[in-house]
């Protein structure tokens, strides 16, 4: 099947890279969630442009991703999770979240627009901070990424329904978040 | 369509369906989900490769994340460019140190902005290796695809930057 010429052709996919990192860079800038003031008006709970973006990105991704599933398109890629990586390494990803006002991918996307703060500040930083991973992964690895481990690797097992169905569940669960947001006047 | 482009911001509802789709097309013609953190692990060690030579590689992390410029890699300078773009058409680039918040919290100076956006990339590169993706990466590619990782990894994201933020602006600025 030519997918799968496509997906293991190394030179073609450094392309789709580059114009799959374009078209994203130029939407999340459109989408104003680039603007340090934007990321940080969502954390203080007062701008929600970015549970807007997401909102409906995880909404349309997330029926799309099914119905390309069904046929067979596309595959998982999913772990399971653990409150060794993903509560600690969440939680310290937050404090530099609030710290630097935007993710890994907004700050590139910040760079492009012009933000000197997020390419000498956050760039740079970011730079640092996976050396120091890579530095420490081999005790992290052993002694706390696997700590902990969830039981379910999927919401359908955890809720113990069909997965339609936890579709279907996490679709009127945004809908009502963001029509919440809608009615409250945000 | 032309018109559109020169827009300075689209809806928040229509860049988020963009997104959605976008990853759609990654799945299918990539077979891999959109993530950006990858892409500082393989920047940082290329460069380490260039300074202390291809014994770097020989590290069990650069062993799982190879520093190669490869489709993960080209996602960070492609969203640079597609900024770029995106705001030069908009009318809305505009280089500077000090966004608008925290002029008014903490004022101009430039080395305080600098110096806690840098201790704030640190922290946020751990924790995004750390929790094994970031925003995109689990908070939208993971999500998406039902993951309970992802959708926790999500939550701590946001609980620990609501708090951050909420201490940074109200009870430090």
């Amino acid at each position: 099947m030519n997918l799968t010429i496509l997906r293991k052709n190394e030179r073609a996919q450094v392309v789709l890279g580059l114009l799959i990192g374009i078209a994203f860079g130029f939407l999340l800038q459109k989408g104003q969630v680039t603007s340090y003031d934007v990321i940080m008006g969502q954390l203080l709970l007062i701008d929600f442009t970015v549970v807007k973006v997401m909102g409906s990105a995880i909404l349309t991704g997330m029926i799309g991703f099914y119905l390309l599933r069904n046929r067979g398109l596309v595959q998982r890629h999913v772990r399971t999770g653990s409150w060794g990586s993903n509560v600690i390494g969440g939680l310290i990803f937050g404090l530099g979240f609030g710290l630097l006002g935007y993710c890994p991918g907004t700050v590139a996307g910040a760079v492009g627009q012009g933000s000197l703060d997020a390419l000498f500040g956050g760039v740079i930083g970011l730079l640092i901070g996976a050396g120091i991973f890579a530095r420490v992964y081999p005790v992290l690895s052993k002694k706390i990424l696997n700590r902990g481990a969830f039981k379910s690797t999927l919401i359908p097992d955890l809720l113990h329904v069909q997965e339609q169905t936890a579709v279907v569940l996490m679709a009127i669960g945004i809908v009502v978040v963001l029509g919440g947001l809608e009615i409250l006047g945000f | 369509m032309v018109w559109y482009f020169d827009l300075p911001y689209w809806d928040p509802y229509l860049v988020g369906v963009g997104i959605g789709l976008l990853v759609c097309l990654a799945f299918l013609l990539s077979d891999r989900p959109i993530g950006c953190s990858t892409a500082f692990v393989k920047i940082r060690g290329l460069i380490e490769k260039l300074i202390r030579g291809p014994k770097v590689e020989a590290m069990e992390y650069y062993r799982q994340i190879p520093p190669r410029v490869d489709w993960q890699f080209m996602i960070v300078p492609g969203i640079m460019i597609g900024a770029f773009f995106s705001s030069v058409l908009g009318g809305t680039f505009s280089p500077g140190w000090i966004p608008p918040l925290w002029q008014q919290t903490f004022g101009g100076t430039i080395y305080l902005r600098v110096l806690v956006a840098l201790l704030g990339g640190i922290f946020l590169a751990m924790g995004a290796r750390w929790a094994g993706g970031c925003t995109s990466g689990h908070g939208i590619s993971g999500s998406l695809q039902l993951s309970v990782a992802s959708i926790v990894s999500a939550a701590c994201f946001f609980a620990g930057g609501i708090l951050t933020a909420m201490v940074l602006i109200h009870v430090i600025g």
